[in-house]
């Protein structure tokens, strides 16, 4: 399943800072990459509502989100664009099922990811009950992952899900986020500024540096194998050295 | 009273105590919603005239407690801007009111810093997972707060138990009508009922320290 995301002379401004983005986007499982400070997050939040773009047009689809000359705006809660933070934000005073079951459709909704379906893929059976205090960070990550799906969003937003987890945990969720992907083929946006993970998981990559879209194109065009980590930013799509040091990390 | 009926409640005494707890709940009820709503409005929004708002609502905890009597006086008096509206002045009331006023600042400010700890990003969250901002507010930014909530309630109420300034000029000091537990102490040393006074005071430790407890011990069963 894949979803079209059109983001038309998308503007920001915070502080000294500029983000602007003109770009259309066939959304199977799109990376966006770059370093801290990029623009990366404010792009998703952005995407699902959460910031007021200054100029421009968004459309889902054939649905328009956000049309800053036309005055139109969805809220957050009617675009049915799920997000994943980089803290997570699980609901502390909700135990793992209350949390997963926050966003179900309040209608009978038979479609796929299940609930059961989501607990059986992402191994939460036996932490249904717990309190998010007593979770570990991947399953944490797990527990944030299918809250999301379970509201059946029509495009996911993942913004560093995998930030603050050892290399064993981070396989183990980009295997779960692998799955995901092959069982329901949800589309996803995927942030990070690891260019493992992106070229791991996503069709296509986007580099942003400074809040503008550097270069676009498959993982095999935008990283090149290295040994540690296994891949990194192409030495020509580096600025400069002290920006080649912090991407290609 | 003699000096052996110093040690002893009376009717009066008794009026008092309850009308001061009464008052004094009540005064935490009446503030606790438009408390909460202004503590999340302050906290998460930004609008025209917050920082003016924002040092109006902080003002009874930094004016003297007579100087907000006054006012309120002047406010609530029949030839006063409410006194056609609300006839509450040298009333039971009033000392609801008055405490209501004084306690006002804690609600907002425990609230607002609750508000503030937990951060906009499980109700960002919640948004995002279909939630209407009335949702959010109800099932997810309330519950997360509730702690710092009612340590702010737990202070208001100490501090309306205790208001003495504010009550006297708009209740008065009405033995068996609207005399609180501070003014009937007032009261006494005034009249050099010192033990009575000592008396009274006791009672108000007492009550004091068993609304301090029992809010601790609140704080301590919601703790996840």
């Amino acid at each position: 399943m894949t979803s079209r995301l059109a983001l038309r002379q998308v503007e920001i401004g915070l502080g000294a800072f500029h983000l602007a983005i003109d770009v259309e986007l066939q959304t199977g499982c799109v990376g966006i990459f770059g370093p801290s400070g990029a623009g990366k997050t404010t792009l998703v939040e952005i995407i699902a509502g959460l910031r007021h773009a200054r100029k421009g047009h968004i459309a889902l689809d054939e649905d328009v989100l956000a049309d800053v000359e036309n005055r139109k705006w969805i809220p957050p809660h009617l675009r049915r664009i799920g997000y994943v933070p980089q803290d997570l934000a699980l609901f502390p005073h909700l135990n793992v099922r209350g949390n997963i079951l926050y966003g179900a459709p309040k209608t009978v909704d038979v479609s796929e990811p299940s609930f059961d379906s989501l607990i059986e893929i992402l191994g939460l059976e036996a932490l249904l009950d717990r309190r998010i205090a007593a979770l570990s960070g991947g399953e944490r990550q797990r527990v944030a992952l299918a809250r999301a799906l379970n509201a059946k969003p029509r495009l996911l937003l993942l913004d560093e899900p995998l930030t603050g987890l050892d290399q064993d945990r981070k396989d183990n969720v980009l295997e779960y986020l692998r799955l995901l992907r092959q069982r329901w083929s949800v589309p996803m946006i995927y942030i990070s500024h690891q260019a493992d993970e992106m070229a791991d998981l996503c069709d296509e990559i986007l580099v942003i540096r400074d809040g503008k879209l550097v270069v676009r194109g498959r993982a095999a065009d935008i990283f090149e194998p290295a040994e540690r980590p296994a891949w990194r930013l192409k030495r020509t799509l580096c600025v400069s050295p002290e920006q080649e040091h912090v991407e290609r990390a | 009273m003699d000096s052996s009926s110093d040690l002893q409640l009376t009717a009066n005494d008794g009026h008092a105590i309850v009308l001061t707890l009464v008052s004094a709940l009540l005064a935490v009820l009446v503030d606790l919603a438009p408390g909460v709503a202004l503590a999340w409005l302050l906290a998460r929004k930004t609008w025209p005239g917050k920082s003016i708002v924002e040092t109006l609502v902080a003002l009874p905890l930094v004016l003297p407690p007579v100087a907000t009597g006054l006012l309120l006086l002047d406010l609530l008096a029949h030839n006063g801007p409410l006194g056609g509206v609300v006839d509450v002045v040298f009333t039971w009331k009033a000392v609801a009111v008055a405490m209501a006023v004084m306690s006002f600042p804690f609600i907002v400010r425990g609230a607002r810093l609750a508000f503030e700890a937990a951060g906009d990003r499980p109700e960002q969250v919640a948004a995002t997972l279909g939630a209407s901002p009335l949702r959010v507010f109800f099932s997810i930014s309330l519950p997360i707060s509730w702690r710092g909530i009612t340590a702010g309630a737990v202070m208001a109420c100490a501090r309306a138990l205790g208001e003495f300034g504010a009550v006297v000029l708009v209740a008065g000091n009405i033995p068996g009508v609207t005399a609180t537990i501070s003014t009937t102490m007032y009261n006494d040393i005034l009249t050099g009922h010192d033990e009575h006074a000592l008396l009274l005071a006791a009672i108000s430790i007492a009550l004091a320290f068993a609304l301090i407890l029992t809010g601790e011990q609140l704080l301590r069963r919601a703790l996840p």
